[in-house]
């Protein structure tokens, strides 16, 4: 057992940078599509028309229950058969905010279905449009409530971002792998790359603590 | 030039299934006896045994598994085990799965109502005894669905094993698709049998769900 050395990790910080950076972008951008296809697909399920729902749930069903490796591969190298080639990054956003989407849906639905019948009728009873009582009456009372199931599953989401290394898209674990070929270091930077996601999943926490505050003030009121 | 995809490929991978099986079963054991004794960490009034439970949790939880996985596949020969890769990945596949298994077993035995302990002293037993005969009793009726829905997690996500050259599903898939050359038709089936796996186990844990709510 030699000494650790973390001389030749460190110095490849800059690489680092980048993949921090590149780890952050296609997270945020598949946070942002999954809970744009969570709220459509937990609006589809509720909507009575079983021509919405059985679509949707089977999405929901086969997502969730096949590994996420396996749908990058298919999005990666099985749709080029079907004639669409998309470079890596494309594939890993695609891939990831599918299958976010898919358990973001049943997080939203779960807080949909916990909005009172009573509040809906009173938002008519005000003469709010349709579009107003799902906005204000239905969608910000449900995601306040499920807000933390929300988090889990966007560190889940960011956490997931590791395994497009695998169809090499140099976010933080590609760069590891990148950096490990050059220095062959390995126990160093898998342990620097552990400590780093680590601390990516505390910023991301605490964002969304600050987010939480700033966008339901009214969880917070002093009763 | 490439190889038809035939029925032999499917058997190849039907054995890279039975190992997918196996090393969440692994997973699932090692995961409980090491998940059983964190919980217990968790939940113990020492406050040093329960914050370092609470930071294991937080640590492996916070580390992508990928990433865990390089660690244990090149960390057994760094610390100096001469030990088969595939060992190697499944005690790191059971270090992950104990960090679950303890948060949702935690989980069960803190929302076991404290009337329950309350009860338990007041009839004289021990804490020990308590925890035994009322508590645990009672949280493994709470933990039986979450943990049968962390099983299908297991499954799926001994995927990512392929990654560091153990022969399971996905990685039979990936040898077959390279002979092939027919990556949609092949992955299709890997993703079929992970969910004809994965689907009956999720049922399961939601109807265990409902009949023990009632």
């Amino acid at each position: 057992m030699s000494p650790l050395d973390f001389s030749g990790v460190l110095s490849r910080s800059d690489l680092l940078v980048n993949g921090v950076l590149l780890t952050a972008q296609i997270s945020l951008a598949a946070m942002a599509f999954a809970l744009i296809i969570g709220v459509l697909a937990a609006v589809f399920t509720l909507s009575g028309s079983k021509l919405l729902r059985w679509p949707v749930l089977a999405y929901v069903e086969v997502i969730r229950n096949t590994p996420f490796i396996v749908q990058v591969f298919l999005i990666y190298f099985g749709l080029p058969a079907l004639g669409l080639r998309l470079d890596p990054i494309t594939a890993a956003i695609l891939a990831m905010s599918i299958y976010g989407g898919a358990y973001t849906s049943e997080i939203i639905r779960a807080g949909i279905q916990s909005i009172n019948k009573g509040q809906i009728e009173a938002g008519r009873a005000l003469g709010m449009s349709p579009l107003t009582i799902f906005r204000y009456v239905v969608l910000k009372p449900a995601l306040s409530s499920v807000f933390p199931s929300l988090v889990a599953q966007f560190i889940l989401l960011l956490l997931s971002s590791s395994v497009v290394s695998a169809i090499s898209v140099p976010e933080l674990t590609g760069t590891g792998n990148d950096i490990q070929g050059l220095t062959l270091r390995n126990m160093e930077i898998y342990l620097v790359i552990a400590v780093i996601y680590v601390a990516l999943v505390a910023a991301l926490k605490g964002a969304m603590t600050v987010l939480e505050r700033a966008m339901f003030p009214f969880k917070f009121l002093r009763r | 030039m490439f190889q038809q995809f035939s029925f032999n490929h499917v058997l190849y991978m039907l054995t890279g299934l039975g190992w997918t099986i196996g090393l969440a079963a692994i997973a699932l054991v090692g995961g409980s006896i090491a998940g059983s004794l964190l919980t217990l960490m968790r939940v113990s009034s020492n406050p040093v045994l329960s914050r370092l439970a609470q930071f294991y949790i937080f640590i492996v939880q916070g580390t992508p598994l990928l990433v865990t996985l390089f660690i244990a596949y090149f960390g057994a020969s760094y610390l100096g085990f001469a030990v088969a890769p595939l060992t190697a990945i499944a005690v790191a596949f059971s270090f992950y799965a104990a960090a679950f298994l303890g948060d949702i077993w935690r989980g069960a035995i803190q929302s076991v109502p404290a009337g329950q302990s309350e009860g338990a002293h007041a009839l004289g037993l021990s804490r020990a005894h308590a925890m035994r005969y009322i508590i645990v009793p009672q949280a493994i009726r709470i933990a039986t669905p979450p943990t049968v829905g962390f099983f299908v997690q297991l499954i799926k996500n001994t995927s990512l094993a392929s990654v560091v050259g153990i022969v399971e599903l996905t990685r039979t898939s990936q040898i077959v698709s390279n002979a092939t050359f027919k990556p949609l038709e092949v992955y299709l089936t890997a993703a079929l049998f992970y969910f004809l796996v994965c689907f009956p186990i999720t049922l399961f844990s939601r109807s265990l769900e409902r009949r023990l709510s009632v």
